[in-house]
């Protein structure tokens, strides 16, 4: 077991170490620290919006490249690597096997993530996390630009390596007795989402090395005045991205198919059934990438295909939803802190797939595209699902990775200022968005339903900011001076919903 | 397996079926409908540049940042770009059609309203993007 602070290590034992309990405690500290920078940005931008003129960045330059990395350091240094961690703690765990299937190539994919976040910090580049072509190839300035092209190279490598791993692991790994059918629904989540990251990921990769060599001026594939076209970029970035939201999203329901069976005392409703939706989405993630591109000058029947792309991917989802609720109803729900961010969590899921429909409503698209309707969206799941179910198993998995509690009330208070912080500035950037405020802008007309929206979002990001820092203080505090947990049953659920991850792992 | 009944399943997800199909086929009605530009809509060029708005009346008159239509005439605008993707908005009237370098783009609207609206640009150019503005006036006929 981990149990880091009952056993004090040097440091250096644990950064070298290829163990998959370290691994993942590396993944996760990075993680957090992703996430608490990324946050920062964050509220640096709702500060500057909160009226209308310059308010605390001093030029638009500034807050293009702060945005640029907001969502860079979100995705891919708080979302993916949180994944990584806690999938590198229990799937080996959970398929029965003594570690992940490659330990090395494991440490390896982790220690890429440094040299790829010091890259696009330091470059702190200014096109938007998309890097739209040609605006990145003919007007970026480098070297910053570089550096990111860089870095998300260096990153996309490192996810490709752990999904390669997840892959193996589960598959090959697996205890013999275990079938594939009956492993836990957690680990389905990383099978099929590192299928789709390894499917999805080299188009990205491939559209990184030819805006490179788009900008040292040796190819014009994106540059129309060497008679490129900046919308293959997008196709090749949206092959890679749509599916991406699912690799994003998937753990995030695989953390709250773990919590909510345990906390309501009852089996999950059905365990093929949320099989069965993650394979479904695992391939129709691919069929809807050109609905980010209504608006690029798309034909009737390409919008059309895309649209009923998109469509296709609700009943899987809504499949998860189906799931959650059914194994709650007529259970006896224990509402501790973990329960507490999988039922927000659940909530903010089918807002977020309602506005998601709307949005590929070709009509409607053209009213939300490129607003803060979509900023609202998105953060929808994001933030309120993905990083919701991510608190939620943090605090979940915090007794297994550190042998003490959390505290319960500071927890409780930090999902509840949360749920309220999310819901003002998600909810009200929808209707901003429908009042036409584009997204990425640094400063904006003082039309009064705008001036008011944004205060009112900004306020709720300032919920979400003292709930980060509740929440930091908490994890610190309770991890060096947290009671001792009960590792048998941490949150007294009793009868046999035990906390599952003591089995004694035979090889340790 | 579990030995409970899965026909609520069923039903939970044929609803949510059903209400797909709803939304895609009135989409697909209604966007087969804005898709036909009326065959004497007046043609307006757009360009769009770091960062501004320029637009060509069919009498050659060009006009920066601002534009003025007639209320009631159907216009059609074939939009295009000098340096990066731009996207024409003008929120008011849900015209909304990226402006691309190499590539003519149209999209189609009718005024109703005499006034002013603001015209703005809906995808990230660059420095000056957020103030990437124009107005548009919408003149009476008579």
């Amino acid at each position: 077991m981990v149990l880091e602070i009952q056993k004090p290590r040097p440091i250096w034992q644990i950064m070298f170490s290829t163990h998959h309990t370290d691994v993942g405690l590396l993944y996760l500290i990075t993680s957090l620290a992703g996430l608490f920078m990324g946050g920062a940005l964050a509220l640096t931008i709702r500060l500057e919006l909160f009226l209308p003129g310059s308010q605390i960045i001093a030029d638009s330059m500034t807050f293009n490249r702060i945005f640029t990395v907001h969502g860079t350091t979100l995705i891919f240094l708080f979302i993916l690597p949180f994944a990584s961690a806690i999938g590198n703690y229990l799937i080996p765990i959970m398929v029965r096997y003594k570690d992940m299937a490659y330990p090395k190539l494991n440490a390896i994919a982790f220690w890429m993530i440094p040299p790829g976040f010091a890259l696009v910090w330091l470059g702190f580049a200014d096109f938007g996390w998309t890097a739209y072509a040609p605006y990145s190839v003919i007007s970026a300035p480098g070297p910053a630009a570089d550096m990111w092209i860089f870095g998300l190279k260096i990153l996309g490598v490192s996810s490709i390596l752990g999904a390669i791993n997840f892959i193996v692991t589960i598959l090959k790994c697996k205890h013999p007795d275990l079938p594939l059918s009956k492993i836990p629904l957690l680990a389905w989540a990383y099978l099929t989402s590192s299928l789709i990251m390894i499917v999805a990921m080299p188009t990205f990769a491939a559209a990184l090395l030819m805006l490179l060599t788009d900008r040292l001026g040796v190819s014009g594939f994106f540059n129309p005045a060497r008679g490129g076209d900046p919308i293959a970029y997008q196709h090749l970035f949206w092959f890679t991205f749509h599916p991406e939201v699912y690799v994003l999203v998937i753990p995030a329901i695989g953390f709250m198919y773990e919590i909510i069976p345990r906390f309501s005392r009852k089996p999950i409703f059905s365990h093929g059934s949320g099989v069965a939706a993650f394979i479904l989405l695992s391939i129709v993630s691919f069929a809807s990438w050109a609905h980010h591109m209504y608006a690029t000058g798309m034909s009737f029947t390409e919008k059309t295909v895309f649209m009923v792309g998109t469509l296709a991917a609700v009943p899987a989802s809504a499949m998860h939803v189906f799931n959650f609720l059914a194994t709650m109803w007529g259970g006896r729900i224990r509402f501790a802190t973990p329960m507490m961010w999988s039922v927000g969590g659940i909530a903010l899921f089918f807002s977020a797939g309602a506005g998601g429909v709307v949005n590929t409503a070709m009509p409607l698209d053209f009213i939300t595209h490129d607003s803060y309707w979509v900023v609202g969206h998105f953060h929808l799941f994001v933030m309120g699902t993905i990083a919701f179910g991510s608190f939620g198993f943090l605090y979940y998995i915090f007794p297994y990775v550190t042998g003490r509690m959390y505290n319960e009330k500071w927890g409780n208070i930090h999902f509840i200022v949360s749920f309220i912080g999310a819901v003002m500035v998600f909810f009200t950037q929808h209707v901003l968005g429908l009042y036409g405020m584009p997204r990425r802008i640094f400063d904006y007309p003082p039309f009064p339903e705008w001036v008011a929206m944004n205060q009112f979002a900004s306020i709720g990001a300032m919920l979400l900011g003292i709930g980060a820092a509740i929440f930091l203080v908490n994890m610190i505090y309770s991890a060096a001076k947290g009671k001792e947990a009960n590792m048998d049953d941490p949150w007294g659920i009793g009868g046999k919903y035990y906390y599952p991850y003591q089995q004694k792992n035979p090889h340790h | 397996m579990s030995g409970h009944s899965t026909w609520p399943e069923w039903v939970y997800i044929g609803v949510v079926v059903a209400l797909l199909v709803w939304v895609g086929a009135e989409s697909w009605n209604v966007e087969r409908l804005i898709d036909h530009v009326p065959a004497d809509a007046e043609v307006i060029k757009v360009t769009g540049q770091q960062w501004f708005w320029t637009f060509e009346h069919p009498d050659g008159t060009k006009e920066i940042g601002e534009l003025h239509l007639q209320k009631g005439k159907p216009y059609k605008f074939e939009i295009t770009s000098k340096d990066v993707i731009h996207s024409f908005n003008i929120p008011d009237y849900v015209v909304l059609q990226d402006a691309v370098p190499g590539r003519i783009n149209i999209v189609w609207f009718v005024p109703k309203d005499t006034g002013e609206f603001p015209i703005q640009c809906r995808e990230y150019c660059g420095l000056i993007h957020y103030n990437m503005r124009g107005t548009l006036y919408v003149e009476d006929t008579a």
